[in-house]
């Protein structure tokens, strides 16, 4: 049997050169704008607006882990102080609050390694007398952790507060501000209004948007989750 | 106008608005009286107390804490310090 050579495309005499042509180009293009995009970076660093933005989610992220807020607000400054250091390393991959937030981890981690290294030292000073009938007197009862019985309760209301601070910071500015103000902070109607220079009914207007914006939000983020 | 508010009758913006006062306890007994009244007939009323309520009870079942304003102004001025 004789094979066929299978016909060769002679692509210098193809009518379809131009277009073929034309094709590899679009394409090539569109390589180099992905990768432009990729390179670019998506984030950029603006430290004078950290505390407004970010300080009050971090604080109640700590304050979920450490259970101190005298603590939680030193780490929270030195997370801020650490970004400022290390901002050179930003790559603007991630959004500024991940960032931020991964720093903090670190920073708790931290803090935790200096507290359990000044528990090593108290458990070899304690003196275990074994004589004493007292009940309890078991070295694990004397290093037990402080989680109550309701812990995941507990846990599961440190979530609903970062949902719930995530939604704010999702809010307008002006709208977050006054919800804060008015529901968590409880001051009263006419002292926001003082504050800020608005009537009482512009207040409610502001308090009602507010209020359908964060239930629509808590709607998506955190019933679904249940 | 003044018609309107010797009635029961109330809207249903105004339904909110007196349901959005009454999570902060600043709604006088005439207005709740008027906002159960409407509750009774208009869903939409009923829908929007309903969700309303339970953000108010997440609210205060989240315990959030916020810093004070003093705090904040400090760690500004370190910040700025700083860069």
């Amino acid at each position: 049997m004789i094979l066929k050579k299978p016909k060769e495309h002679d692509i210098s005499f193809s009518p379809n050169l131009n277009l073929h042509l034309a094709k590899v180009l679009f394409k090539l293009f569109i390589l180099h704008l992905k990768e432009t995009i990729t390179t670019v970076p998506k984030h950029k660093l603006n430290p004078s607006k950290w505390v407004d933005l970010y300080a009050d989610y971090l604080y109640n992220y700590t304050i979920s882990r450490v259970n101190d807020t005298i603590i939680a607000e030193d780490l929270v400054q030195d997370t801020f102080l650490a970004g400022l250091k290390s901002a050179e390393n930003f790559k603007g991959e991630a959004a500024e609050r991940t960032w931020l937030i991964s720093i903090l981890k670190r920073k708790i981690i931290d803090h935790y390694r200096k507290i359990n290294s000044n528990k090593g030292k108290a458990e070899v000073k304690m003196d275990l007398n074994f004589d004493s009938e007292q009940e309890g007197s078991w070295l694990e009862q004397k290093v037990a952790d402080n989680y109550d019985l309701n812990a995941e309760d507990a846990l599961q209301n440190k979530e609903l507060g970062l949902a719930i601070q995530d939604c704010l910071t999702k809010l307008p500015k002006k709208q977050a501000e006054v919800f804060i103000k008015k529901t968590i902070q409880g001051m009263d109607t006419e002292d926001i209004c003082k504050e800020l220079n608005i009537t009482a009914s512009n207040l409610w207007v502001i308090i009602h948007r507010a209020r359908t914006n964060l239930m629509e939000c808590l709607e998506n983020n955190w019933y679904k989750n249940e | 106008m003044s018609k309107k508010k010797n009635t029961l009758l109330v809207s249903c913006e105004e339904a909110k608005h007196i349901c959005d006062k009454m999570q902060y306890g600043e709604a006088t007994l005439l207005e709740r009286l008027k906002l159960r009244f409407r509750i009774m007939w208009c869903r939409a009323t009923k829908s929007y107390s309903k969700k309303n309520s339970d953000l108010t009870q997440l609210c205060k079942k989240a315990k959030i804490k916020t810093l004070d304003q003093e705090k904040k102004v400090a760690m500004k001025r370190k910040i700025d310090d700083f860069s």
